[in-house]
């Protein structure tokens, strides 16, 4: 079987399977599996939709980007405002116009900029042109200027922080601190029914796979070794006439576009939206499930992300303390030893895959580098 | 623009290049007329790879005229527009796209459509095979097509970046040391694939190997800091006093 078919078929397999587990056997069933798990796994999807976007602008066009939860989170608000009309009058203050935050916070009517979001439609279609805008608006600036390297990396982790701070404050509009939360239905099915948390786990896991057949296919075109050739050596695409800045521009709204259908597939399935999606550590896990799945290889961030997260799920049951000191340890044994990722052990390629970037340096080679320039 | 320009190729008038306070290119003049090829030697540090860097677009003169084919001033544009208009160039240090192998190197070289819409839906056409494989022929790279290009020996990644040029169908090459760490026979063969080139397109060869320049047999400039020393036949310039003693009689 193909690598492709078979990445495919164990995201969708696996989903259906649970999906199977969970509505087809009883609740004492050994083999039952409960709504709890099934959210969880469309979670990690979520994730790994996310980690497949970091990887196709990190992995395939070199910009290791520390700000893609940004949009990740902006999708996610969409769908979140689309939600928060849902309730209508069925919230606590009972407005049938107004979220609950709203009337909380004496606001008299909504806000022009929430217009529109109580039709599906819009609201979707705004998760995915707004991150777009703005990754166009953002890419365009810094790609023409040249901006590159860890230069780039920190703008990046500026931008998202500027967000976080942004969507904290009350008068935003966006729910503050608290977020938008409460939920109650999405497209008239209710969101603590069993059917629709099954369903919105199969709708991840078919996303996840139409998105990853896309990378693929742009990542195996021509315009695919465009991309690695900016990887590696941008400037020389420059003197046969390629303008990188286009490509990367290209590649970057494609990712932040990925990027924010994960947030909207993750927010009905943890059932809020807050700032903190936009915490500049949560660009840096992302980078770490690429790092670990392994970078430039499609199916190795989509597996990165599974088990990070279930391993943070574990741990952060266990020993909440202690995460972040098991990630930093993970992200640093990762680099050192395993510098192609888990992927990168096995020989999971296809004739005609984009070629994998070379092994980062090490310290000392770095160091060597630097005296001769 | 000057009257001198017309009836040129390449057209360079009194371009400095000045790196914190050190003059790399001092008022450096060249005329290139089309259909030439002309070899530029000079010691190291002389300015020759200077000199193929603005004329790229890579660096930007202090001062001075750069123009192509008699009226476009190559210094308003950047690489890829002066790519664009035909004008190829092989570095000195070969750089090819490691990863990908020479197929697809030669395939990214090929002169078409640079455009990200363009390469999203790209097929590779028989026209398109048909040149790569004849690219591959005349750079004795058949057999190594399907090979990662980082994996060549050095040789072969000068023949390869050569032949990259070749893919883009320019107008003007700019050769920088084609022959560094070739043996004697590939430096010999590169001199026939360069005056079979030079049929069709115009070229600059920078050049240590005298042996090399030799064989070329066309006029030569010598650069020496950042200006031209002397201009003529291999054998004018070998006999110029004032390069015997700043380059050849070292
Ligand atoms: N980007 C740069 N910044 C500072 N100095 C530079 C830069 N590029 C070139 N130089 C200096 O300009 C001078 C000319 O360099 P250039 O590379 O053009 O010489 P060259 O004639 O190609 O020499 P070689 O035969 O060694 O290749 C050298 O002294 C070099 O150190
Ligand atoms: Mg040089």
């Amino acid at each position: 079987m193909k690598a492709s078919a078979l990445t495919v078929f164990l995201v969708m397999g696996i989903s259906v399977l649970m999906v199977v587990l969970n509505l087809g056997t009883a609740a004492s069933s050994p083999v039952h599996v409960s709504t709890f798990m099934v959210s969880l796994a469309g979670k990690y999807l979520s994730y790994a939709i996310l980690a497949l976007s970091v990887d196709l602008v990190w992995g395939f066009v070199g910009i290791l980007t520390l700000g893609h939860a940004a949009f990740f989170a902006l999708g996610g608000y969409a769908m979140g405002m689309y939600l928060m009309r849902q309730i209508g009058a069925r919230g606590v203050y009972a407005n049938p116009i107004l979220p609950d935050f709203m009337v909380f916070l004496n606001y008299k009517e909504l806000p022009w900029f929430w217009y529109g979001f109580n039709w599906f439609g819009f609201a979707m279609l705004m998760a995915v042109v707004v991150p777009a805008i703005l990754a166009a608006v953002f890419g365009y600036l810094a790609f023409r200027s040249r901006v590159t390297g860890v230069y780039l990396s920190i703008i990046t982790q500026a931008l998202t922080y500027a967000l976080l701070l942004a969507f904290f404050r009350n008068d935003m509009g966006f729910g503050g601190n608290n977020g938008l939360t409460d939920f109650k239905e999405l497209l008239g099915f209710s969101l603590s029914a069993e059917t629709t948390r099954c369903g919105l786990l199969v709708v991840t896991a078919i996303a996840l796979s139409l998105l990853y057949l896309l990378a693929r296919a742009v990542t195996r075109s021509r315009f695919g070794k465009v991309m690695i050739a900016v990887r590696d050596a941008e400037s020389r695409t420059r003197f046969i006439g390629y303008r990188p800045e286009q490509y990367k521009l290209v590649v970057w709204v494609l990712s932040a576009v990925m990027a924010a259908i994960g947030g909207a597939l993750y927010v009905p399935q943890v059932g809020i939206i807050n700032p903190g999606e936009f915490a500049p550590a949560n660009s840096i896990e992302a980078v770490i499930w690429v790092a670990v799945g392994g970078r430039g290889t499609l199916a190795g961030p989509i597996l990165g992300a599974v088990l990070v997260n279930f391993g943070k799920t574990i741990l952060t049951g266990a020993l909440p303390e202690v995460w972040l000191f098991a990630l930093g340890a993970l992200f640093i044994v990762v680099t050192l030893f395993l510098p192609r990722g888990l992927l990168g052990l096995m020989p999971v390629r296809e004739k005609g895959d984009p070629p994998l970037p070379a092994d980062p340096p090490t310290p000392a080679e770095s160091a060597a580098k630097e005296a001769v320039s | 623009m000057s009257s001198m320009s017309n009836g040129t190729l390449l057209y360079l008038d009194n371009v400095s290049v000045t790196f914190d306070g050190f003059r790399a290119l001092n008022a450096l003049s060249l005329v290139l007329t089309p259909g030439e090829m002309r070899a530029v030697i000079g010691p190291n540090g002389a300015g020759k790879t200077t000199m193929m860097d603005v004329i790229t677009g890579k660096t930007r003169p202090n001062t001075g005229d750069v123009l192509f084919g008699g009226s476009t001033d190559l210094t308003r544009l950047d690489e890829p527009a002066i790519a664009g208009l035909g004008i190829g160039r092989k570095f000195q240090k070969p750089t090819v796209f490691e990863p990908h192998t020479v197929w697809d190197n030669l395939l990214l070289a090929l002169a078409g459509d640079r455009g990200p819409r363009f390469t999203l839906f790209a097929k590779e056409t028989a026209e398109e095979r048909r040149k790569i494989e004849s690219i591959l022929e005349t750079t004795r790279l058949t057999d190594q097509r399907n090979r990662r290009s980082g994996d060549l020996s050095h040789g072969q990644k000068q023949w390869l970046e050569i032949g990259m040029l070749l893919a883009q169908e320019p107008q003007l090459l700019l050769v920088d040391e084609p022959v560094a760490g070739m043996t004697d026979s590939e430096t010999e063969q590169t001199a026939v694939l360069l005056r079979e080139i030079n049929k069709t397109r115009s070229v600059v060869v920078v050049e240590h190997d005298m042996g090399f320049v030799r064989a070329l047999g066309v006029k030569v400039t010598v650069l020496h800091e950042g200006s031209v020393l002397s201009e003529g036949s291999i054998d004018h310039v070998s006999e110029d006093p004032r390069v015997v003693e700043v380059y050849l009689g070292r």
